[in-house]
């Protein structure tokens, strides 16, 4: 198991499979806030869905809205189960704190995969991963 | 952390204010946080983004109306514009379905003590900070404004922020609440000629296509009125990012003059007109007043549609602030734009109103009107002068 120690944007814990990208999301206009999938034309997670995902990303980008689209997700059972980012931008930040999704940044993302199962302690900022 | 927070504070944030002052002032801590602000300072004015059922959807209206539940706004609150004219939207062809909606958002805002005005211009109407003052705005060409024209100090807050400042009285220190964070960093010689309010737009496009968020200062422009830099404001806040400028000789901020220094040309603006021109528009919709037309404005649109007629299958929209609207109406303006057949149209604007599909080309002197007509609703724009707009509302 690997952990890295991070800062917590918003508390909670979860474990999950990862979902990773290394382009920034965009939740207004990029995710459908009714089924969770990326619908952004040419990002590398376009038609995967990030509902009960661990969602990795550098950062958010984008329509201050895009904190509402987190938060119809979470209405809509269809939200990460956390994020982790580099550098959450104010749009997640926002989005995480609404919705109360577990986020933690400040976290060397390259060093996730998609797939792996991923630990998140917000609280205390420490994403695990499982080998 | 080095967050300092006062007892008040502290109070709020274990839940003793209430359940939306707390979500509220985890917002406001948070954002504190992530940007390494030392104390959270006190704001005296707020303004609201995301008010558009277009844009929040259904579960932006469900959040609001958890926030209205038990959040009260503590400083004073007004809001952006809505998808509609909230009295006549009917006329201009909006469905019943979303007038619910959109008044169901509005009625949310009002429950927790906002002031429903529904402008993009909230300093013209009534919410008007002085130099110096920390306030949490959201609506860049309102940012943009009050930082640079005004002299008040605000970030480029979003919907939710905005109103957790609303709900707590509160915002974090950092950003252009900081006396270093406000320097100009890119200098702009302007030499080309500044006449119409679209120039002003153009100009605004001209260095925001540029910037990249640099703050700029521009030397060069010899006057411009409040309706011009409004549409300045709108323009360079659209296509750069820029929350705040320095105009020599007209904005009031102090700043050390960069040393770089860009010069802007006629050909500049050209450019900008031709890439805001799509040839083959078919110009069906005019909307004049992005941002909301001042009374001036509206005066002068007034006089120049007097005893005239639009011409059929063309739909024109005057875009302002609902207490400019009444002004208008009691001047007889409303009466004359409306026996032309063209709309005075209160609290929206062509940008969040439900559009798409409903025309095929816009005519507009806005800059930013263009940026969202064609991203937004997929409509072929012109940008002209005001006077242009309406000429060719009555061709």
């Amino acid at each position: 198991m690997t952990d890295f120690q991070g800062r917590k944007i918003y508390k909670g814990k979860a474990e999950g499979v990862a979902l990773v990208t290394a382009v920034d999301i965009s939740f207004y206009g990029g995710v459908d806030p009714e089924t969770g999938e990326v619908v952004e034309k040419d990002h590398p997670l376009e038609g995967k869905s990030v509902a009960g995902k661990v969602l990795v990303m550098p950062s958010g980008k984008g329509s201050t809205v895009g904190s509402y689209v987190l938060y119809a997700l979470k209405k809509a059972d269809k939200a990460p189960l956390a994020i982790i980012n580099r550098e959450t931008d104010p749009v997640i930040a926002v989005g995480s704190i609404i919705s109360e999704i577990p986020t933690v940044d400040n976290i060397e993302i390259e060093k996730i995969k998609s797939g792996q199962r991923v630990e998140v302690d917000a609280d205390l900022g420490i994403v695990s991963i499982h080998e | 952390m080095g967050l300092k927070l006062t007892d008040e504070e502290k109070e709020m944030l274990e839940g003793k204010h209430g359940k939306a002052t707390q979500k509220a002032i985890e917002i406001i801590t948070t954002l504190g946080e992530i940007y390494g602000a030392g104390r959270l300072i006190p704001v005296t004015s707020v303004q609201i983004a995301g008010v558009s059922y277009h844009n929040l959807g259904e579960a932006g209206l469900e959040y609001l109306s958890e926030m209205a539940v038990d959040g009260r706004a503590r400083v004073l609150t007004t809001l952006n514009p809505a998808g509609m004219d909230m009295l006549e939207w009917k006329k201009h062809g909006i469905s019943e379905d979303f007038a619910e909606n959109q008044q169901r958002v509005v009625d949310a805002f009002e429950k927790m003590g906002v002031v429903t005005t529904c402008t993009c211009t909230p300093y013209l109407i009534g919410n008007l900070p002085h130099y110096g003052e920390h306030i949490a705005w959201a609506e860049s060409s309102a940012v943009c404004f009050s930082n640079s024209v005004i002299g008040a100090r605000t970030n480029r807050e979003g919907g939710p922020s905005a109103l957790a400042s609303s709900l707590t009285g509160r915002t974090a220190e950092y950003g252009f609440h900081l006396e270093k964070n406000r320097q100009a960093q890119v200098g702009y010689e302007i030499r080309a000629k500044l006449q119409n309010t679209d120039d002003f737009g153009l100009l605004g496009k001209a260095i925001g296509d540029r910037t990249s968020k640099q703050i700029p200062y521009i030397t060069g422009v010899a006057h411009a009125t409040t309706d011009q830099l409004r549409s300045f404001c709108a323009s360079i806040a659209t296509y750069g990012g820029v929350a705040l400028f320095h105009m020599e000789g007209i904005t009031p901020n102090r700043t050390a003059v960069p040393d770089i220094t860009e010069s802007v040309t006629d050909d500049d603006l050209d450019k900008a007109r031709s890439e805001l021109d799509d040839e083959a528009a078919e110009i069906d919709f005019i909307s004049v007043g992005c941002p909301h037309a001042s009374i001036g404005d509206v005066a002068r649109i007034a006089e120049m549609l007097d005893g005239k007629q639009v011409s059929e299958g063309k739909t024109v929209w005057i875009t302002t602030a609902k207490p400019t609207k009444d002004v208008a109406i009691k001047m007889g303006y409303y009466d004359k734009i409306e026996k032309a057949g063209a709309y005075l149209v209160s609290d929206a604007c062509c940008a969040v109103a439900p559009l798409e599909g409903r025309f095929k080309g816009l005519m507009t002197d806005s800059a930013k009107a263009c940026f969202y007509a064609r991203g937004k609703n997929k409509f072929d724009i012109k940008i002209r002068t005001v006077e242009e707009c309406i000429k060719e509302a009555l061709s």
